[in-house]
This record gives C-alpha cells, structure tokens and sequence, in this order.
C-alpha cells in the first residue's frame, strides 16, 4: 500500500513537472505581453501594463507579416484541405495504378527534412524562373502539407463502411447527391482535423518559407530578423492571441465531442 | 414466361400466382471476377423467376452466389452474362439509383448522422416528393415498423432490432416495386430474430410489396418464404415452396442442407410395379418409389428425414421400409429424443422421436433396434 501511495505520488510529480516544462515558456511569453518595457528589449520585467494590447498594430511591418502569415495560411487551409481529402479519398476507396507510389511519394514529403524540402522548391522555382514571394509560399506550403491532410482523410475513408454509400445509390441518389450527402459529412471530421493541421503548419512555417518567400515578410520571418535588434513586446502579444485561438478551438472542439457523444 | 426453368422443373411450387409480368426474373444470369488474375464464376448461370408480391429467399452457404445474385437484381453488379428484368423491363447495366427495387442491408447501412426521420425520407426527397406527402408516408412507415416516437433519435442511440426496423422503414417508405433482404436479421439475437421473422412476414403481408430475402438460415426461409431457391456453387440447386424443399429435396446437397437428413446408398434389387427394392444388410428391406427411371442393378442414395423414422425393439409389420441397427447414441432434448443408430455396412442414422408419452425412452445405448418408415417418405437423390 505504501509503495502504491509513492508510485501515485511519485507520478503526480512527474506529471506536474512535465506541465510545466511545456507551459513555462508560453507561460513567460504571455507575461512579457504585459512588460511595462521602455527600452529596446523585453527581458527583464519592469512592471505590470496593458498598453500594448492598445498598441498592437503600431508597427506596420509587423502587422503586415502578420496578415500575410494569415492570408496565407488560410489559403493553404483551404487549397491543401481540398487537394489532399481528394488524394486522400482516392487512396483509402479504390486500388487503383500508382496507388502505391502516391503513397510512397506521401510519406517522403512528411518524412523530408524541411531544410532539403526548401532549398528544392527554391531551385525549382529559380530554374523555372518563377519569381519568389507571396505566391511561391503558398505554393510551398500547400505542397508540404498536402501529405498530412491526405494521411488524415485516408485513415477515415478506410474506416468508412461502403454500404452506407451504397444504401445512399439505392435510395435514389446519385454520384454528386451520394457524395454530398453521405460521403462528405461522414468523412467531414477527417477533412477538418486534416485542414487544421495544414493551417498549422503553414502559420508558424519558417525554415521552407525562408528559401522561398522572395522580399514577403510573413510573422515568423519578421521576429527571425527582429531578433538580432530586439523583440518588441506587440510579439508577445500577437504570439497570446494566436495561442488563445488555438486553445479556444481546442475547448470548443472538446465540448462539441461531448454533446455528440 | 411463366414459371420457372431452374430446379425441379416439373415440381413446380403453388407460389401466389399472378397472370401480371413477373416481378423479377434473372435470365442464364453469370457473374464473373477477376481476382489476383485468376476469373472466379460467382454466379454460374442462374434463371428463375420471382412473382409479384412473393416472399422469396434465395438459401445458401456463404459463398453460393446468392448475394452476388440479388446485388445483381439491385444493380450494385453488372451480370457478366444473361440478362436482369424488373416488371419485364430489361435493367442489365442501370444503375441502382435508378431501378425501382430498394434494399435492407445486412449492416443496416444507416446513415450516422442523420436521425430516424431523415434517414427515412432520404429516398423521398431525392425523389422530389413533396414536403406534406413525405410527412405523411414517412408518419405511416413509422407506425408500420412500430417506431412512432423515436424519429429523432440517432441510429447509435438505438438498440440493434429498433435500428433493422429503421433500415427496414427507410427502405419501404418507397414503396418499391421489390424489396431485397441480404441477411437482415443476421446480426439480432436468437429471440429478436424469431420475433422479426414474424414481424417481416407481417409486413410484407400488409404492404404486399415482393420481398427478395437472401440467408444461410434454412429455419428463417421455410418460416417465412412463399418460395425459395437452395443455391449452392452459383447455380441453383431447387426451387419450390419450403414444404417440397424439406419433404422432397432434389439434390444430395438440399437434402444434407436443410434440416437433419440421413443418407442411405444402396443397390436396386428388385423393381416391381411403381416400387422398387433395395438391398442393404441381411433382414433389410426399403422400398422406394420407383420414379420412372431406377432399373434393377443401379446404385441409389436415398433420405429419410429423422422425425418420418419409427424406431423398435421388435420386427415391425406392415408394407415399410426396415432397416436393423445398434444404437450408439441417445440424447434427451425435451420435446423429442435424438437416437443415432449405426446400421451393418457403418452408415449412421439419426432418429427423432416425439417425446409424447413419458419420459423413458424405447432403447438404450447397445441396443439392437428396427428402423421402420413408410415408402412414400424416402427419396432417391440425384
């Protein structure tokens, strides 16, 4: 008994410990949000303020970077989303010539060191001419996490029973009507969860973005070179609102699960 | 067309006859796969000829063809041969959506996220019905499948009969021109299933739409089955109503497949008249009908079913078959007594006996017994 009361304690601790090793630095980034700072960096805490909630888009360059990191994360959510719950329900319906080696192509783009993925793309786009910018990250951000969304959407086609589209054709439905109104809904959560990740992905995507991004700033680019000069504390603001949309996604997600089930 | 060409022929069942077109008839109809690149015949030429407003099965072991037979009805398969009619309208290559006939699926096939109403008016609106019309037959299909009240309910949040009645409504809200049951009570529990058994055949009864029920369950298609069709290697092996398919099997493997039968070989001793006599051990005599075609020196099997077999310790008398055994096993099952007697040449025969007077039974293991049954309820097997 005593043993099983240290092992409950002792797993208590360590769980707390790994809590903490993984919320201290949001933890930190979200306090120096409130640094009443005056000089050049935001390391050393000088006092509580709320004032640069009230300045938040004060500094153009980086709110530019900001909407350009969202446009075109959005754009890769929904491109990406589209594209790779396509190749995804190819691969988990039908068997098909290539099948194999669209899987295999799949699974070395997640696998690929980002590093290797970016210096390509860059040469691809220099030895095709393409000029470098807004247009060539979306390119690179929909071509690398086109891979996750299909991994994602194939795992829930695969669990799809058949019947059910079947049942869907016998009721008087046709292709479109049986996609629409049965396959889609029911691999819906699939395509969601897959979207999300590529969202993800591409918002805070820096290695890939840097070999391709031309003159474009996007968020992660401009605190990379705002580093060498010092952090203004509208970062760490910006960086507790993005966190504070994903844990809002997170709960909202969490509560639907539990009214559905 | 009238009746059909598959089976027995000339025993040709009393199904509801209809002077109409046949609801369906699937005419020298193959089906053929390529798998691994060897062609597997799943359907090997079936014909028959399904009436309107017929219950009937298609029996089988798994694998016989009779899924791929009734998908091919619905149109989820192509024929690789013959042609498939629905009302004498030739379907071979229309797609399901647009064939008249709707199915029950063996997994329910229910659509998740819908509730009860939704998935039972989904066939209706695709069909452009209007809004009070698809209130009303979807109100009445409730009531017929004793569902009232729960349309709001998620197929997962009902139990497995209540979701087959789901399934069953979603599919009769349409009122096909057919209904087709691949195994729908499958997945039910023993006294669920007897109790839908008896709930189909109600319904079908009172919207008289022709049911296609496909099963490996010989009790479930002699209980509700106007007809049925015994497959066995995709083709049909006998087709008639279920009292001929039990009492008279046409084949070695109806015979063995429904129900208990004993199988007895034997070679033609004598014929005379319309019987013919067979010899089996010393003292053994079984007559059987003749026929037609059994001449003295042919090599016969027969069956008898368990229940027509009177067993005795004495010689019994009379114009009967006999045969002389021990007896190896007895096995009390409360309403009857299962004996199993081996005869001289090794051949095991299983007996029944009504369990009508008390509890003691007529032999007991070791026992030297007579096996007596009348003539009429033997059948030579081809």
């Amino acid at each position: 008994m005593n043993r099983g009361l240290l092992r409950g304690r002792g797993l208590q601790i360590y769980t707390w410990l790994v809590i903490a090793w993984l919320a201290l630095p949001i933890a930190v980034m979200i306090l120096f949000g409130f640094n009443d700072t005056h000089g050049r960096y935001n390391t050393s805490w000088q006092g509580f303020t709320l004032k640069w909630y009230g300045k938040l888009f004060e500094i153009g360059d980086l709110t530019q970077a900001l909407v350009n990191s969202i446009v075109i994360a959005v754009l890769t959510m929904v491109v990406a989303g589209v594209l790779g719950s396509l190749i995804g329900l190819a691969l988990g319906r039908y068997r098909f010539r290539g099948a194999g080696t669209t899987n295999l192509v799949m699974f070395a783009a997640i696998s690929c060191a980002e590093i290797v993925m970016g210096a390509s793309l860059l040469s691809l786009f220099v030895t095709l001419a393409v000029p470098l910018g807004f247009w060539t990250i979306v390119i690179s951000h929909v071509m690398f996490s086109i891979s996750f969304v299909a991994v994602t959407v194939r795992a829930r086609v695969m669990t799809l029973d058949r019947s059910l589209e079947e049942a869907a054709r016998d009721l008087g439905a046709g292709t479109w009507a049986t996609f629409r109104l049965v396959t889609l809904p029911m691999i819906f959560p699939g395509v969601l969860a897959g979207s999300m990740l590529a969202f993800a992905l591409s918002i805070d995507d820096f290695v890939i973005t840097n070999f391709n991004s031309g003159s474009t700033l996007t968020f992660p680019l401009w605190i990379w070179g705002a580093t060498r000069v010092g952090l203004p504390p509208q970062v760490n603001v910006m960086g507790t609102l993005i966190f504070a949309a994903g844990v809002l996604l997170a709960v909202a997600n969490a509560l639907l699960a539990r009214r559905r089930a | 067309m009238t009746e059909t060409q598959a089976g027995t022929g000339a025993d040709v069942a009393a199904a509801p006859t209809s002077q109409t077109v046949p609801a369906i008839e699937l005419d020298n109809v193959v089906k053929e796969y390529t798998s691994h690149g060897e062609v597997v015949r799943a359907v090997k030429g079936v014909s028959l000829t399904i009436t309107e407003g017929e219950f009937f099965s298609l029996l089988g072991p798994s694998g016989c063809g009779k899924t791929t037979s009734m998908r091919m009805i619905a149109g989820f398969e192509d024929p690789t041969g013959g042609v498939v009619r629905l009302h004498g309208e030739d379907v071979t290559g229309v797609p399901p959506n647009r064939r008249d006939v709707n199915m029950v699926f063996q997994s329910y096939a229910l659509f998740p996220h819908m509730n009860v109403w939704d998935n039972i008016a989904f066939g209706l609106k695709r069909k452009k019905v209007a809004d009070a019309e698809i209130r009303r037959r979807v109100g009445e299909t409730l009531e017929v499948v004793d569902l009232l009240g729960r349309e709001k309910r998620r197929p997962k949040e009902m139990s497995g009969g209540q979701q087959q009645r789901v399934a069953l409504a979603r599919a009769l809200v349409n009122r096909p021109r057919a209904l087709l049951l691949d195994e729908p009570l499958g997945a039910l529990d023993l006294k669920l299933r007897q109790h839908m058994q008896i709930e189909l055949k109600r319904i079908q009864r009172e919207v008289g739409i022709t049911f296609v029920y496909v099963t490996h369950d010989q009790g479930e298609a002699l209980t509700m089955s106007d007809r049925i069709a015994v497959m066995n290697d995709g083709l049909v092996e006998q087709l008639a109503d279920p009292r001929e398919i039990y009492e008279r099997p046409a084949t070695k493997f109806v015979a063995g497949f429904i129900g208990t039968s004993n199988l007895l070989g034997g070679t033609v001793q004598e014929v005379a008249g319309d019987t013919a006599v067979l010899a089996l051990g010393a003292g053994d005599r079984v007559v059987i009908p003749r026929g037609g075609t059994v001449a003295a020196g042919d090599a016969v099997d027969l069956t008898v079913r368990p229940e027509k077999i009177t067993i005795s310790r004495e010689q019994p008398a009379g114009d009967v078959s006999v045969v002389r055994g021990t007896v190896s096993e007895v096995v009390y099952l409360g309403t009857y007594n299962s004996y199993m007697v081996v005869l001289a040449d090794g051949a095991e025969i299983t007996v029944f006996e009504q369990n009508a007077h008390d509890s003691s039974t007529t032999a007991e293991r070791g026992d030297t017994v007579w096996l007596s049954w009348q003539p009429r309820h033997s059948f030579v097997l081809r």
